[in-house]
């Protein structure tokens, strides 16, 4: 189960400024852990982050090792029209997650 | 004057054993009152407490069909927002059929293996910390009110004599930190008074969630002490005793605790 929340608020005035949460669930494993017998742990971690607001990115975000395990990213947008948010989370092993939010700007 | 000084110094020596005792219940406080704010922060906001993402996959769980059965949680126990309302807060609860108090772990595992006909789920396990958490969940804001009566009373003594009873190659007893220097610091962390109010809790420092038994085990090998295994009845009675301990405090799953 590869898990993501977001929160962010149902309905704004135009021009507001929102704040948006994410938290993906991730073991953000760095890459320079050792097993008990010494054999180095693969790194594992989610590489990029992705927001866009009807189709126009507002946020993107690079991750590298030593990011805690299940990331909380929280960043503003301006409220410029009723649409979608998308949510896209790509990293190491083939991790995608996707999640839409809806708002309404009035 | 020798005498005097000489029996002073025995009394200080016997209060020096005796400890501080139990903590006066006004005096009580929550590993949470203990934080950093900005810790506090993560744990009061479900957008941004990572143990709400256990407390969803527990919920998936909950409404899954499982085993030879065919049955999920869900078919017997219903809608979990009212049914497990309250209940995490009264355990460790006693079960007749084992005829001793048993974990809210124990207890979904029997559920599993008598009802669901499905193999139990190992201690520390994902979807059984994830199942544990959601059941927790559902008690938030509720008083502790685990049960003390005739037949789990022998039960609340060992768990309250194992808390008190100096072990390991460090000599240490649980209350020598959690009941006589609790709000002081031990290395760089303040010592908490030891209220088990948010199991399955976040632990910053474990990357994710874990039970009181795990936490129970930590301590224990910083005490150099032999630690009972996870689910032994060493740690359900020594989990009743710190339940009773922080009887009428809040519950607070899932915490976050650094």
């Amino acid at each position: 189960m590869a898990r993501a929340v977001v929160t962010v608020p149902a309905q704004a005035k135009r021009g507001e400024i929102i704040e948006i949460k994410t938290l993906a669930q991730h073991a953000m494993e760095t890459g320079f852990r050792r097993t008990q017998t010494g054999e180095l742990i693969p790194r594992d971690i989610i590489r990029t982050f992705r927001c866009t607001y009807n189709g126009v990115e507002v946020c993107r975000v690079d991750l590298h090792p030593a990011i805690a395990a299940n990331p909380l990213i929280a960043f503003t947008t301006v409220a410029t029209e009723s649409g979608t948010l998308s949510f896209q989370w790509a990293g190491d092993n083939g991790y995608t997650v996707t999640e839409i939010a809806p708002i309404r700007v009035e | 004057m020798s005498l005097r000084v000489a029996l002073l110094f025995a009394a200080f020596l016997l209060s020096a054993g005796l400890g501080a005792g139990e903590i006066p219940l006004s005096e009580r406080r929550s590993g949470y009152d203990l934080m950093a704010r900005e810790t506090r922060a993560i744990q009061d906001d479900d957008a941004t407490n990572p143990g709400m993402l256990w407390v969803l996959d527990g919920e998936t769980l909950w409404n899954r069909k499982a085993g030879a059965a065919g049955q999920a949680c869900a078919d017997c126990h219903g809608d979990a927002r009212a049914s497990m309302k309250g209940v995490a807060a009264r355990y460790p609860a006693f079960d007749a059929a084992r005829g001793r108090p048993v974990s809210l772990e124990q207890r979904i595992n029997s559920c599993r293996v008598d009802r669901q006909k499905t193999p139990p789920l190992a201690y520390e396990s994902k979807d059984l910390l994830a199942l544990t958490a959601y059941v927790a969940r559902q008690s938030r804001g509720l008083p502790i009110a685990v049960t003390i009566d005739s037949r789990t009373k022998p039960f609340l003594e060992a768990g309250r004599e194992a808390f008190q009873r100096r072990q390991g190659q460090l000599n240490l007893a649980c209350a020598m930190c959690h009941d006589d220097n609790w709000g002081k610091h031990l290395a760089g962390s303040v010592i908490p008074q030891a209220h088990p109010t948010g199991y399955p809790i976040y632990r910053l420092e474990w990357q994710g969630l874990g039970s009181l038994g795990r936490r129970l085990r930590n301590c224990l090998a910083g005490m150099r002490a032999q630690a009972p295994e996870l689910g032994s009845e060493e740690f359900v009675d020594l989990e009743l005793y710190l339940m009773w301990r922080a009887r009428e405090m809040k519950v607070e799953t899932p915490a976050v605790r650094p």
